[in-house]
């Protein structure tokens, strides 16, 4: 992808928090990243991470109240998702941003059929009439692989198996030819032999329809296979960003560096115990004024403590990180570490 | 769907045949005896050539079978026969009133009306005005509107009718009298005049009742909703740029009714039970007063046929929310 791509999805300093009754929760926290046209950006970080939230802020899907857009620009189509009226976001909404979720038993509404909720989208954003909608459904279901497709609209999401359903879904969120499609951890749910059938489906499709994909995962291998750009998030922030090639060779975050530690080889001999990253992710009561890693990084040192790291551009371009060790003035001498 | 309507009618047919005679036994176990209202100057010997007449001395069985016989044969030729203008039913004995001295069909016949049109209206309105505020209730959750039909709920649920119907009473029809405090059977609506006085002698005893179907059904459409709100195919159908219109009354709204429709038709033979208390209050002559009235006279035939009736009803408003259950739920599956 050249660098130099207008690209379609703009978010700057995006901001959501939840107002529980413990408090304010800053789920994401002014988080930059865009998207260009035709482009995969793998989304990673463990549960709690504020992947889901931020992406399901992008379309503002998040309950609210709870969740509070607070901050932030969404730019797509030379327009501010946070700020246009409900209509004209119903008109993105599932049109020109798809939206696939993580559990696709119960993402679909078990008393509708297949047929009809398929049919949603196109008769309301395409205004297709109940015909042609019934025809554009059976090519989509078509699309995403599902046999006998004419017959199936007829059925409802209980009859179909797991990986079935989320091919609807998929079939669902593709139905307006979307620029942007969002999956949110979309094989999560789904054992791995699914998984894999899923993952081949969207490169395939991604080829042929040639629309831009979020993919939200906490699976590294999966990042590795398919997207071209990641993103590894933390806390609520954007911590470490760059071509997938240049972060699984080269990860300059030490939270990065511990994710890729805790994958299992499958090749080579078992040499050692596979890594785990102590702790939890915090719960973010307020903005964040230091490090969010810094209780479980090896490398904190008094500096994390005290201020916030910005995301700094290192050598490889596009390659950023959000840690002080690239900060080379402030970097101290390596038995300072607490190793 | 079908095959399992007629299989579950089937079913019910021992299932009432034990329930009828239950009623029976527990009847015929009671203390009681149906000439305890008769003068006592009547000589023993005239009171037994009374007990032979009703039959009173004959085994149960026999008591019982010959009731079941009335019931279940005799009964429906006298209806086929009303219909038909045929006369299968010429001097058979039907089941016959010991209070009344009438067939007991005609006089449930005769009160029947009064029941329908005041409870059976109540009931009607009630879930008419208890689902929208369920609905609104649920997706503006702690709002105002919310938290009024909270407090109103409560007081429909706290509030028992022999005290508000009493309450309506005073407000109503002494304080402003707009409508009256007695229900008047013998009013014949023939004209628009009669009819408007008919509307405003069921306005009491309907707002009364009205108002516990509606406090019951509005908090338990609210919990339904509230609970379907927080579904993931909920935010499918907005990630699919579906109205809010859409979403509330097309996706959340069937989820909801699932529950709802089960507790909507059950409740649909307390309608013929007839409201025992508001009908008192109000001098309702319906079925609910038949009842008690029948019980003080030990009037058996009465109590037992009626009796009997509401458990047919309650038998055959069980299968209809089963039957709209799988309709509306095509997870459910009969065969």
């Amino acid at each position: 992808m050249p660098d130099t791509a207008m690209p379609i999805l703009d978010v700057k300093g995006l901001k959501t928090v939840f107002r529980t009754r413990g408090g304010e929760v800053h789920a994401v926290n002014s988080v930059d990243f865009d998207l260009r046209p035709g482009e995969l950006l793998g989304v990673v970080g463990e549960s709690g991470s504020g992947k889901s939230v931020t992406m399901m802020s992008l379309l503002r899907l998040l309950p609210s109240p709870p969740a509070e857009m607070r901050d932030g620009t969404v730019m797509f189509d030379g327009q501010d998702l946070l700020k246009i009226s409900p209509e004209e976001l119903r008109k993105v909404r599932g049109s020109k941003i798809g939206f696939i979720f993580q559990d696709p038993m119960t993402s679909l509404n078990p008393v509708y059929t297949i047929g009809f909720q398929l049919a949603e989208p196109l008769r309301a954003h395409m205004g297709l009439s109940k015909a042609q909608a019934r025809s554009r459904s059976i090519e989509l279901l078509q699309l995403v692989g599902i046999p006998d497709a004419e017959r199936r609209l007829k059925d409802y999401p209980h009859q179909f198996s797991g990986g079935m359903r989320q091919r609807v879904m998929i079939a669902i969120a593709l139905a307006c030819d979307p620029q942007v499609l969002i999956a949110d951890e979309p094989t999560t749910a789904l054992d791995v032999t699914i998984q894999a059938q899923i993952i081949e489906l969207v490169k395939e499709l991604r080829h042929k329809l040639g629309m831009a994909i979020i993919w939200i995962t906490h699976d590294l291998g999966v990042i590795a296979g398919i997207a071209d750009r990641v993103m590894v998030m933390y806390a609520g922030q954007v911590v470490e960003e760059g071509p997938v090639g240049e972060i699984f060779r080269d990860p300059q975050h030490p939270y990065t560096q511990a994710l890729l530690k805790t994958v299992p080889a499958v090749r080579g001999p078992r040499a050692e115990r596979l890594q785990v990253i102590e702790g939890q992710p915090p719960i973010m009561y307020e903005a964040p004024v230091a490090c969010s890693f810094r209780n479980r990084c090896q490398f904190a040192f008094d500096r994390c403590s005290q201020a916030n790291p910005a995301l700094t551009g290192i050598s490889a371009p596009g390659h950023r990180a959000a840690c002080f060790l690239l900060d080379k003035a402030s970097t101290p001498e390596p038995e300072a570490a607490n190793g | 769907m079908l095959t399992f309507t007629f299989r579950r009618l089937l079913l019910a047919i021992p299932t009432l045949v034990l329930i009828s005679l239950i009623i029976f036994l527990l009847l015929d176990l009671a203390p009681g005896d149906p000439l305890a209202d008769q003068p006592l100057s009547i000589p023993p010997e005239v009171r037994q050539k009374m007990r032979d007449a009703l039959g009173l001395d004959s085994p149960a069985y026999v008591r019982y079978l010959l009731w079941a016989k009335q019931f279940f044969w005799v009964e429906p030729l006298v209806f086929i026969d009303w219909v038909t203008g045929t006369s299968f039913s010429e001097g058979m004995q039907r089941i016959v009133s010991w209070q009344f001295r009438a067939p007991v069909f005609d006089i449930i016949i005769q009160r029947l009306p009064q029941t329908l049109w005041v409870v059976g209206l109540a009931y009607l309105v009630g879930v008419l005005i208890a689902l929208p505020i369920g609905i609104i209730s649920a997706y503006r959750q702690y709002s105002w509107f919310d938290q009024v039909g909270t407090f109103i709920s409560m007081i429909g649920f706290s509030v028992p009718p022999f005290f508000s119907g009493v309450l309506m009473i005073v407000f109503f029809a002494i304080m402003l009298p707009w409508f009256p405090s007695i229900y008047d059977t013998t009013l014949v609506v023939d004209d628009f005049e009669s009819f408007g006085q008919q509307i405003r002698q069921m306005t009491l005893p309907v707002m009364v009742l009205a108002l516990q179907t509606t406090a019951q059904l509005s908090r338990f459409m609210r919990a339904s909703m509230l609970d379907n709100l927080n579904h993931d195919y909920v935010r499918t159908a907005r990630a699919k740029g579906m109205t809010e219109k859409v979403v509330l009354l097309v996706h959340v709204l069937r989820n909801s009714m699932i529950p709802v429709v089960t507790v909507i038709a059950l409740g649909i033979p307390s309608i013929f039970g007839g409201a025992i208390i508001t009908e008192q209050i109000f001098k309702v002559n319906g079925l609910g007063q038949l009842l008690i009235t029948a019980i003080y006279a030990n009037d058996l035939p009465m109590v037992q046929t009626l009796a009997f009736i509401f458990a047919v009803l309650i038998v055959l408003c069980n299968l209809i929310a089963d039957v709209l259950y799988g309709l509306l739920d095509p997870r459910i599956r009969y065969d």
